[in-house]
């Protein structure tokens, strides 16, 4: 067998050989790498932050007068305050939202299901701050839609609803937040088996009873979680309270620590002003990571016990009812308006044909002078963060799952740690750190893509380690012990097993980056800018017409995407819980 | 000189030693199983000859050359060996062909040699009319029978199997049995075969180490290690036994309610005060009366019975008391419960456990 005498050298070398052997393994080398570009990526960022919230403004030693500034003022408090009540106020309205559609879909044979699913995902993909504006289009006060359609109906002189109040923004947020209850919730209870039902009803409960008091109990953990993910969203969302609280006079965290950037810029202020929202975030990752473990009386096992669906009779309709309107609230109603927009001269003279236009979109793709640029832009350096994330999260949860190195699990956790920082903190720490020389990187894409990366590596991690948990390690060792390097293993049996995972950890990193805005907002420059924030000044100048238009097409992009995916990786993978 | 030579091989996980002290000799073309209970130590020492994990101490050489030692290995790809998965690790994005073909493309033949090589070796799995098909569409067995092709088809230097069969149903593991020794003995490629079923490797091996926590208890035949049990451990866990623990006084092995005359056992001068036998169920005799053979005779009651079809399964408590011994009986031999018998043992056939090694 000549051909198998490339092979015989190395088997045949020096015991004195090997350790030279070993010390060759390239994981090595790579997790070095791998380890600077994190902690250029997720610890400098947030440790220049930190650092910042305690200097002089010149550079003259450290000071606690920051913290002093940043919360002596009464209005800086009432804002932390605004911040805590919205993101109570919006977890509790998605929760009423989001847990009788997951109970429908998941446990009783409610019709139009897979219409839920959609609606559900509708409002998952829909920019927050387009729903907002939406928003703005149906319940403005007296210009509103749904208020000049109560003029029209009763005679009213005046509006009955209002978007530009504290109850609105709670609304507005709550109705692009709710699909996190809704996956965490269904996915809960379809792993309930209906045995632990039936043993309730042997006992005498009846069926409201049973769904009241051990049904929704077992999926509490799964409840909780989504509440926590909702109201640590809510509280970090910059794009609605921007839009429908600033005119309000609401002011919340997040568009407190924007006005510390307007003139006169107090970015060590700032910092500080940001260090309540951090640790309020990382400590309640912190409590549903331990309450998620600690349910062990959760019979979440995914196995034993068959799962019968509840026959709700007439009442079945009153549930898709209840479906509809959630829906209505969330996609087709703001929806609607917001077509009616884009295709109208001026939104509030209604449907007809003389006000029917193409100038809207004529003007954001092609007059505008940054909008058709930033349409670009954005799906440029979602891409490019996509991408970079996606290789980033691979490699690291390979050496992970292989253990390849020491200390693996720190890597992993450097990964998922800018879970707890909200994108505007982020976009600051980012901000600081790198736009100034020595880095010097502001104005450059660079600075953009660098920062989604961070932002979204831990939805790249998660996704990519889910993948290469599922992989069976023979499968490489296979390839490896007939006489594949670890670089063929991986190239010709890992990379195409793991095809449909990593497609799908892309797009999901890809769709977010796309939209993003409270990070993008202080980072892009006249010659980076990004759809969001053009959406955002658009808002800003009351632009409504071209902001519908702008928003479309991000729409029907998303939209495209989606479906492109349904078909590559099949359905499911975006409402799934990871 | 040894094909496969492990010297002293251990391997720490931490504070946990998963094996220790493992020297083992393999010569060429030659079937060794490593059989055990799970945690023994078996597949890690697998994984350590495969080169997947490197030996915290003691090293592995093959033709003399060192493959592994605790300073370093050479990797999994460079070994010649193959190997066979619990998993069976087809690929599911490769056909049957493809899965067969990938080792000898690394190896850069000729694609009509490929072929060549690919058709010879799926004929003889018996798989030449599924090649197109993906490994989806293909039963357990198939997918076994894959496994075993695209082991064997870059004709490894030693092949190694990691508890290949466990993933079967019942028949088809008795099957797959003799057929991985009716491929051993077409192509005679040293083997290591991990398994914790002490009939697989009982089929399939010329020799049989049984392993328990990390350490080697018996290298043997499974003739020898079944009848010659070395140590307690390997007799209770080939097959089941009786344990008789006694003690020699006077010319005689008083045990728990009988006694024995200890110059009718063959290696009587071997014996030390404490005696442990190990005594297979089907190595005593059950009788109505006393008979006159050179053996050992006990009295004793039958205070159970169960009726397996092929045997009869009685447990036989020896006449003064004392815990019951379990006899195999043949299915014609039928005793009532309460029956008075006796119980005849061949000390040719009784193991003597020294418990000290």
């Amino acid at each position: 067998m000549t051909d198998l005498l490339p092979l015989r050298a190395p088997a045949r070398a020096d015991a004195a050989l090997l350790p030279l052997l070993r010390r060759f393994e390239p994981a090595m080398l790579l997790w070095l790498a791998l380890i600077a570009l994190l902690l250029f990526l997720v610890v400098t960022p947030l440790f220049i932050l930190v650092r910042q919230s305690f200097e002089a403004p010149e550079g003259a030693g450290y000071t606690l007068a920051n913290y002093v500034t940043a919360f002596a003022d009464r209005l800086h408090l009432r804002a932390l305050g605004n911040s805590l009540l919205l993101g109570a106020g919006v977890a509790l309205l998605a929760a009423i939202f989001a847990v009788p559609m997951a109970w429908a879909v998941a446990r009783t044979d409610m019709p139009g299901k897979n219409l839920t699913r959609l609606l559900v995902l509708g409002a998952f993909v829909t920019p927050p701050y387009l729903g907002a504006i939406g928003w703005i289009l149906l319940a403005g006060p007296n210009a509103g839609w749904l208020n000049k359609l109560w003029m029209a109906v009763t005679g009213a002189k005046a509006g009955i609803v209002n978007i530009f109040t504290f109850p609105g923004l709670i609304l507005a947020i709550a109705a692009y937040s709710y699909p996190y209850i809704f996956v965490f919730t269904s996915a809960a209870l379809e792993l309930v088996s209906s045995e632990m039902e039936d043993a309730a009803h042997i006992l005498g409960a009846g069926g409201w009873r049973t769904t009241l008091k051990v049904t929704l109990p077992l999926v509490w953990p799964a409840i909780l979680g989504g509440l926590i993910i909702t109201f640590l969203e809510a509280i970090a969302l910059f794009g609605t309270p921007a839009i429908i609280g600033l005119p309000a006079h609401i002011n919340v965290v997040t568009t407190q620590l924007w006005q510390f950037f307007e003139f006169p810029v107090q970015a060590e202020v700032a910092a500080a002003y940001a260090m309540p929202l951090l640790a309020v975030t990382a400590l309640l990752f912190w409590v549903q990571r331990k309450s998620l473990g600690r349910k062990g009386y959760v019979s979440l096992t995914g196995k034993g016990g068959e799962r019968r669906l509840i026959q709700l009779g007439a009442w079945r309709w009153a549930l898709l009812g209840y479906t509809l309107i959630v829906g209505g609230i969330s996609v087709l109603l703001p929806f609607a308006v917001l077509l009616q927009a884009a295709f109208s001269r001026a939104w509030g003279r209604g449907m007809s044909l003389a006000n029917l236009t193409l100038r809207n979109f004529e003007y954001v793709l092609f007059v505008h002078n940054t909008a058709g640029q930033s349409i670009v832009h954005s799906f440029v350096y979602a891409a490019a963060t996509a991408s970079l994330a996606i290789l980033l999260a691979l490699a690291i949860a390979y050496i992970v799952s292989r253990r390849l190195v020491p200390m693996a699990r720190a890597l992993a956790f450097l990964c998922v740690a800018p879970f707890v920082i909200p994108g505007i903190v982020l976009a600051i720490g980012f901000y600081s750190a790198y736009a100034a020389p020595p880095v010097a990187l502001y104005g450059t894409a660079a600075l953009i893509i660098l920062a989604f990366t961070t932002r979204f590596l831990p939805i790249a991690y998660t996704s990519c380690e889910a993948a290469m948990r599922s992989l069976n390690p023979e499968m490489e060792d296979a390839a490896r012990i007939v006489g594949g390097g670890r670089f063929i293993a991986l190239s010709r049996i890992v990379m195409p097993l793991l095809r449909k995972s990593i497609i799908a950890a892309w797009i999901l990193v890809f769709i977010p980056a796309t939209r993003e805005l409270s990070a993008a907002i202080f980072l892009t420059a006249p010659n980076t800018q990004v759809m969001s924030v053009v959406l955002f000044d658009l808002s800003s100048e009351g632009n409504f017409e071209y902001l519908a238009a702008l928003g479309g097409v991000l729409l029907v992009a998303t939209v495209i995407l989606v479906a492109v995916s349904f078909r590559l990786v099949g359905r499911d993978f975006m409402l799934r819980r990871s | 000189m040894a094909k496969l030579q492990l010297s002293g091989l251990g391997k720490r996980f931490g504070e946990v030693a998963a094996v220790s002290g493992v020297d083992l000799s393999l010569a060429a073309g030659e079937f060794v199983s490593l059989l055990g209970p799970s945690g023994c130590g078996k597949t890690t020492t697998l994984r350590m000859i495969a080169g997947f994990i490197l030996p915290s101490e003691g090293s592995i050489a093959m033709d003399g050359a060192a493959l592994s030692t605790a300073a370093g290995a050479v990797p999994p790809e460079k070994r010649r060996m193959s190997m066979i998965f619990q998993s069976y690790a087809i690929w599911p994005n490769m056909t049957v062909a493809e899965n067969v073909a990938f080792g000898l493309k690394l190896r850069k033949l000729s694609r009509g040699e490929i072929a060549a090589k690919v058709e010879r070796i799926l004929g003889i799995v018996q798989l030449d009319r599924l090649k197109d098909r993906y490994p989806a569409e293909l039963s357990g067995g198939q997918q076994q029978r894959v496994a075993l092709a695209r082991a064997m088809v870059i004709e490894p230097e030693v092949l190694l199997l990691d508890e290949p069969l466990s993933n079967l149903d019942a028949n088809l593991r008795e099957e797959m049995r003799f057929e991985i020794r009716r491929l051993h003995d077409a192509f005679r490629i040293t083997t290591v075969y991990v398994t914790h079923d002490q009939a697989e490797a009982m089929v399939t091996s010329d020799r049989i180490v049984v392993m328990n926590q990390g350490r080697i208890e018996q290298v043997a035949d499974p003739f020898a290690l079944y009848n010659r049990p070395r140590t307690r451990f390997v007799a209770g866990f080939i097959g089941r036994t009786n344990f008789l623990e006694g003690t020699l006084a006077g010319g005689e092995i008083g045990f728990a309610g009988f006694a024995l005359r200890a110059d009718r056992f063959p290696e009587f001068a071997k014996l030390g005060r404490r005696v442990l036998f190990s005594v297979r169920p089907q190595s005593i005799g059950l009788r109505r009366a006393l008979g006159n053979g050179g053996g050992w005779w006990v009295e004793g009651r039958v205070v159970k019975r169960a009726y397996l079809g092929e045997y009869w399964d009685y447990l036989v408590a020896p006449g003064a008391g004392g815990p019951p011994l379990r006899v195999a009986a043949p299915p014609g031999d039928i005793f009532e419960i309460e029956d008075k018998v006796w119980l005849e043992i061949d000390p040719q056939r009784v193991a003597h456990i020294n418990e000290a090694s």
